[in-house]
C-alpha cells in the first residue's frame, strides 16, 4: 500500500499530503483552524503560488530561475518609486496604474534578459539566473541606499484586503494566473513546445520547435509572475523594499519540486504546483503557530524538500526501468 | 574442440533471442559469424564474454563447463572481447589505458606509488607485438581510429587469451588498415588462438575466415567451411530470401526538374560540394565513417553552420537555414541519432508523431486542434505500420528499435514532405521493419516527392537509389547513375582519397 501510494502520480500524493497535514494541524497547532488563520493561509498562498507557477514553466523546460528574489526586490522598489507620494512622480490616481505597469514591465524585462542569455548564448540557466540574482539584488540595495520607500497610495495598499462580490481581490488575481497558465500549458502550441523542449531539446529543434523563442518566453513569464508576487508583497507591507522576497526562493523551488515537477524537465503540472505551494504555506504557517524558531522552520522545510526531491528521483528511476 | 556451445537459449523478457545454438570453436582457426542486426550474434558473443548470462544450455571450454559470471571472469578464462565501440579513455595515455585496472606499483618508504617506468616498458613490448610504433605516453586522443583499434587489441592480447572475439573491427578502418589488421589476425591464428570474427562486410569474412556460421532470428542457419559459400548464398542465408525481393523494385521516373540545388557548400574539411536533387528522385550518399555525409546534410538543414555555399529550393535562394524554415518548405530530416535527435523517448507515441506538424493544426488563440491532429497522427502511425498497444498513452521507450524508427518516420511523413532526408534510416532495426521502410520510401517517391538517402549499407543504396554520390574525406569522389551501379566501383570510390594518402 505504502509503495503504491508513493508511486501514484505526483498530483495524487501531494493532494493527500496536504489534506492529511491540514487535518493533523487542525488538532495540533494552536489557532490553526480559525477564520483568521484561514485568511492568513490564503494571503500567504497567493503570491507564492503565482511565483511558483512561473517557476514551473521554467522547470518544465529543464531550466531553473534563481533570480526571482532579485526580480521581486527590483520590482518592489520600482513600484515604490513610481507610486510613493515622497517621490511624487505621478499624481495620485495615475500613479497606481503606472506603478503596477512599471512593476510588471521590469519583471518581464529581467526575465527576458535571463531568457536571452540562456537561449541565445547557450549559458546554463543555473549560472545565468544565479548571477542576475546577485546583480539585481545588489542593484536594488544600491539604488535605494538600502532605504525602504514608504507612503504608497491608499488604493494600492488596500488592494489585498479589498473584495469584489464578497470574494477578496487577490483570489481573482490568483485564479486568473492559474487559469491562464493552465490554458497555456495544456491547450496551446506554446505549451506543447514547452514540454517538448524539456523532454529533448535537440529533437525539438530538428522538429521545427522555435526553441530560443520559447525559452525566452518562459523566463519572461517567470519574471512576470515574480512581479505579480511583488505587487502583493509590496502592498501588504505598504513598503517598496530592496530586500523584499529574500527568503522566498526556497519556498518557491520547494513548492514546485514537492508538486512533482521534474528538475530534469518535461514533466510538471500547474495543479501539482498549486498543491505544492499550498503545502509549503501550510508548513510555514503551522510551524510558526507552534512557535518554532525561524531556523528550526528552515531545517524542517529543507528536509521536506529534500525528501520530495528524493521521491521524485525514485519515481523517475522506476519509470525508466519498467 | 576448444569451445562448444551446447543448445544455448537466451530470452530477454518474453522475447527469445537465441533458440538452441550449437556451435564449436577450434584452436588455430577463424570463425566468421554473420547475420543481420538482431539475428543474435552480439547476444551469443556477450554470453561468451560474460556480459549476459544464458537462459538455458551450457558452454564447455576445453571439455570443462564454462559459465562466466562477469567480463572479468571471462577474461581470466582466456576470452578477450574487442568491442565495436572501443573502450578507451581518450584523455589518458596508451600505457595508462592498458593498465587502467592493474597499474604496476612500486613501494617507496612503505607506501605504494605508480610505477610508470615498468608500465612504459611493458606497454612498449605489447605494442611491438601488434606492430604499433608509437610512444606509450601518447594520449589515445592523438591516435587514428586504426591505431586505437590496435591499442584495444594490444590490451586484449596482454591478458594471454585463448579466444579473441572481434566485433565489427573494420567499420572505421581504411582498406589498407583493414589488411594490416587481417595480417595480425592471421598471425594470431597461427599461434594457435581461436578467433571469432563478426562483420557485416562479407568480402572480409570470405577473405579471412576458415569457417562461417550464419545466424538468423536467433537460430543457427548454417555452419560450414568458408570455401563452401559464395557471397550471394551467404546473403540469402542471412536474410532468408533473395535480396532481389528484399529491396522492393521501383521504376525510375525522373522529372528532370531540380528541387534542391547545393553549390559551393563548405565548412572545415567538408567541401566544396555541388550537387542537386531532382523531383521524384532517390539520391543516395555512400562513404566510409568520417567521409562527411552526415555533416554535409546537417549543414544543408541548418543544424550546423556552413562557411560558404548557396542553396536553392525550387529555384529560390535560401537564407538563414533552420529546421523551422525547411519544414515549412516541405523538407524533412530523419537524423542518424534516433534516440537523441529523433524522439522524445519518455513521451507518448502520439506526441512524438505530432511534434513537427503541430503548428499546422492550431486554432484561434494558438490552441492546438487536438482532435484533428490526433486523428491524422494515428492514421499516419498506422500507415507506416507502427505496432503499439495504446497510441495516446504508451511511451516510445517501450517500443522496439524498428517501431521507434517508424514513429520518427511517421512524424516526418505527416508533414507531407516534398523532400525527405534520411540519414541511416535502417541502422539497428530488424529486417521486417527495414523492408517496410524501403516500401515506404518507394511509395513516397512514387507520389512525386524526393528522397536523400544516406546509408552505409551498399545493398540498400543499390536497391533504392536512382543515383549514388560517393563521398570521401569531405569531398564528392564520384557520382554513379543507375545504369553504372556496381558494388566494387562504389566501394573503390569511397576508399579513393584515403588509399592515396596511406600508400
Amino acid at each position: 500500500m505504502k509503495a503504491s501510494f508513493f508511486k501514484t502520480s505526483g498530483a495524487a500524493s501531494i493532494i493527500y499530503l496536504c489534506l492529511g497535514y491540514y487535518i493533523v494541524m487542525a488538532f495540533v497547532a494552536p489557532g490553526f483552524f480559525t477564520v483568521n488563520n484561514t485568511w492568513n493561509l490564503l494571503y500567504n498562498l497567493l503570491p507564492l503560488l503565482v511565483i511558483a507557477i512561473g517557476q514551473t514553466f521554467v522547470m518544465i523546460t529543464a531550466g531553473i530561475d534563481l533570480s526571482i528574489t532579485s526580480i521581486i526586490a527590483v520590482t518592489s522598489i520600482t513600484g515604490g518609486y513610481l507610486m510613493s507620494s515622497d517621490t511624487a512622480i505621478f499624481d495620485s490616481p495615475e500613479s497606481l496604474i503606472f506603478g503596477v505597469l512599471g512593476m510588471l514591465l521590469v519583471g518581464i524585462s529581467i526575465g527576458t534578459l535571463n531568457g536571452i542569455a540562456v537561449a541565445r548564448f547557450g549559458m546554463p540557466a543555473f549560472m545565468v539566473t544565479l548571477t542576475t540574482m546577485m546583480l539585481f539584488s545588489g542593484l536594488a540595495i544600491w539604488l535605494t541606499q538600502s532605504q525602504n520607500i514608504y507612503n504608497l497610495p491608499e488604493a494600492f495598499v488596500n488592494m489585498p484586503y479589498s473584495s469584489f462580490l464578497g470574494i477578496p481581490t487577490p483570489v481573482y488575481l490568483g485564479v486568473i494566473v492559474l487559469g491562464l497558465s493552465y490554458f497555456l500549458l495544456n491547450k496551446t502550441l506554446l505549451g506543447e513546445w514547452i514540454y517538448a523542449i524539456g523532454l529533448n531539446v535537440e529533437t525539438s529543434r530538428i522538429s521545427g520547435v522555435k526553441v530560443a523563442r520559447i525559452i525566452i518566453f518562459v523566463y519572461a513569464f517567470s519574471g512576470f509572475c515574480a512581479a505579480i508576487g511583488a505587487i502583493f508583497y509590496t502592498a501588504r507591507l505598504e513598503t517598496g523594499s530592496p530586500v523584499m522576497g529574500q527568503n522566498i526562493l526556497l519556498d518557491v523551488i520547494g513548492a514546485v519540486v514537492i508538486g512533482g515537477t521534474s528538475l530534469f524537465g518535461g514533466k510538471g503540472k500547474i495543479i501539482w504546483t498549486f498543491f505544492g505551494a499550498f503545502f509549503m504555506v501550510l508548513l510555514d504557517n503551522s510551524l510558526n503557530l507552534m512557535s518554532l524558531s525561524f531556523f528550526l522552520i528552515m531545517i524542517v522545510k529543507g528536509s521536506v524538500i529534500l525528501i520530495a526531491a528524493l521521491l521524485n528521483a525514485n519515481r523517475e528511476k522506476s519509470l525508466r526501468t519498467t | 574442440m576448444l569451445l562448444e556451445f551446447k543448445d544455448i537459449h537466451k530470452s530477454f523478457g518474453e522475447v527469445a533471442v537465441l533458440k538452441g545454438i550449437r556451435l564449436a570453436l577450434e584452436t588455430g582457426s577463424v570463425l566468421g559469424l554473420v547475420g543481420e542486426n538482431g539475428a543474435g550474434k552480439s547476444t551469443l558473443m556477450n554470453i561468451l564474454g560474460g556480459i549476459v548470462p544464458l537462459s538455458s544450455g551450457k558452454m564447455e571450454l576445453s571439455g570443462k563447463v564454462y559459465s562466466p559470471d562477469s567480463p572479468n571472469d571471462a577474461q581470466t578464462n582466456g576470452i578477450a572481447f574487442i568491442h565495436q565501440e572501443l573502450n578507451l579513455f581518450p584523455n589518458l595515455s596508451i600505457a595508462e589505458n592498458l593498465f587502467i585496472v592493474n597499474f604496476p606499483k612500486k613501494k617507496v618508504m612503505g607506501c605504494h606509488f605508480l610505477d610508470r617506468k615498468t608500465a612504459r616498458e611493458k606497454t612498449e613490448k605489447i605494442l611491438s607485438q601488434v606492430g604499433l610504433d608509437v610512444s606509450p605516453n601518447m594520449p589515445v586522443a592523438n591516435l587514428t581510429a586504426a591505431q586505437r583499434q590496435m591499442v584495444e587489441i594490444a590490451k586484449a592480447l596482454s591478458t594471454n587469451p585463448k579466444i579473441v572475439i572481434f566485433d565489427e573491427p573494420t567499420t572505421s578502418l581504411t582498406r589498407h588498415e583493414a589488411q594490416k589488421l587481417f595480417n595480425l589476425i592471421r598471425s594470431l591464428k597461427n599461434e594457435g588462438l581461436a578467433i571469432v570474427f563478426i562483420s557485416h562486410n562479407l568480402d572480409d569474412v570470405m577473405q579471412l575466415t576458415d569457417h562461417i556460421a550464419v545466424l538468423r532470428d536467433g537460430e543457427l542457419i548454417a555452419h560450414d567451411e568458408t570455401t563452401s559459400y559464395t557471397i550471394p548464398t551467404l546473403v540469402n542465408l542471412m536474410i532468408g530470401r533473395d535480396m532481389g525481393d528484399f529491396i522492393p523494385r521501383r521504376d525510375t521516373v525522373t522529372s528532370g526538374e531540380t528541387c534542391l540545388e547545393v553549390s559551393g557548400l563548405k565548412a572545415g574539411y567538408i567541401g566544396p560540394l555541388d550537387f542537386s536533387i531532382e523531383k521524384g528522385e532517390v539520391l543516395g550518399f555512400y562513404g566510409l565513417v568520417g567521409a562527411g555525409r552526415s555533416e554535409m546534410i546537417r549543414m544543408v538543414y541548418g543544424l550546423d553552420p556552413m562557411e560558404m555555399g548557396t542553396l536553392r529550393w525550387n529555384g529560390r535562394k535560401m537564407h538563414n537555414l533552420n529546421p523551422v524554415k525547411w519544414i515549412k518548405q516541405g523538407v524533412a530530416f530523419l537524423t542518424e541519432n534516433r534516440q537523441d535527435e529523433g524522439l522524445m523517448i519518455d513521451q507518448t507515441i502520439a506526441k512524438n508523431v505530432q511534434l513537427a506538424v503541430l503548428p499546422r493544426y492550431t486554432k484561434s488563440l494558438n490552441r492546438v486542434d487536438y482532435k484533428e491532429v490526433g486523428k491524422r497522427s494515428r492514421a499516419q502511425a498506422d500507415a507506416v505500420n507502427t505496432k503499439y498497444q495504446n497510441f495516446t498513452t504508451q511511451v516510445v521507450s517501450t517500443l522496439s528499435g524498428g517501431n521507434q524508427q517508424k514513429v520518427v518516420l511517421a512524424k516526418w511523413l505527416l508533414t507531407k514532405p516534398e523532400l525527405l532526408i534520411l540519414d541511416e534510416p535502417t541502422k539497428g532495426i530488424d529486417i521486417g521493419a527495414k523492408h517496410e521502410i524501403y516500401t515506404l520510401i518507394n511509395a513516397l517517391v512514387k507520389s512525386g516527392s524526393s528522397t536523400v538517402l544516406i546509408s552505409s549499407e551498399i545493398e540498400e543504396l543499390l536497391g533504392l537509389c536512382d543515383r549514388i554520390i560517393v563521398m570521401s574525406e569531405g569531398r564528392i569522389s564520384r557520382e554513379f547513375k543507375k545504369e553504372e551501379f556496381e558494388r566494387s566501383a562504389i566501394l573503390e570510390a569511397a576508399l579513393h582519397h584515403t588509399e592515396e594518402e596511406v600508400l
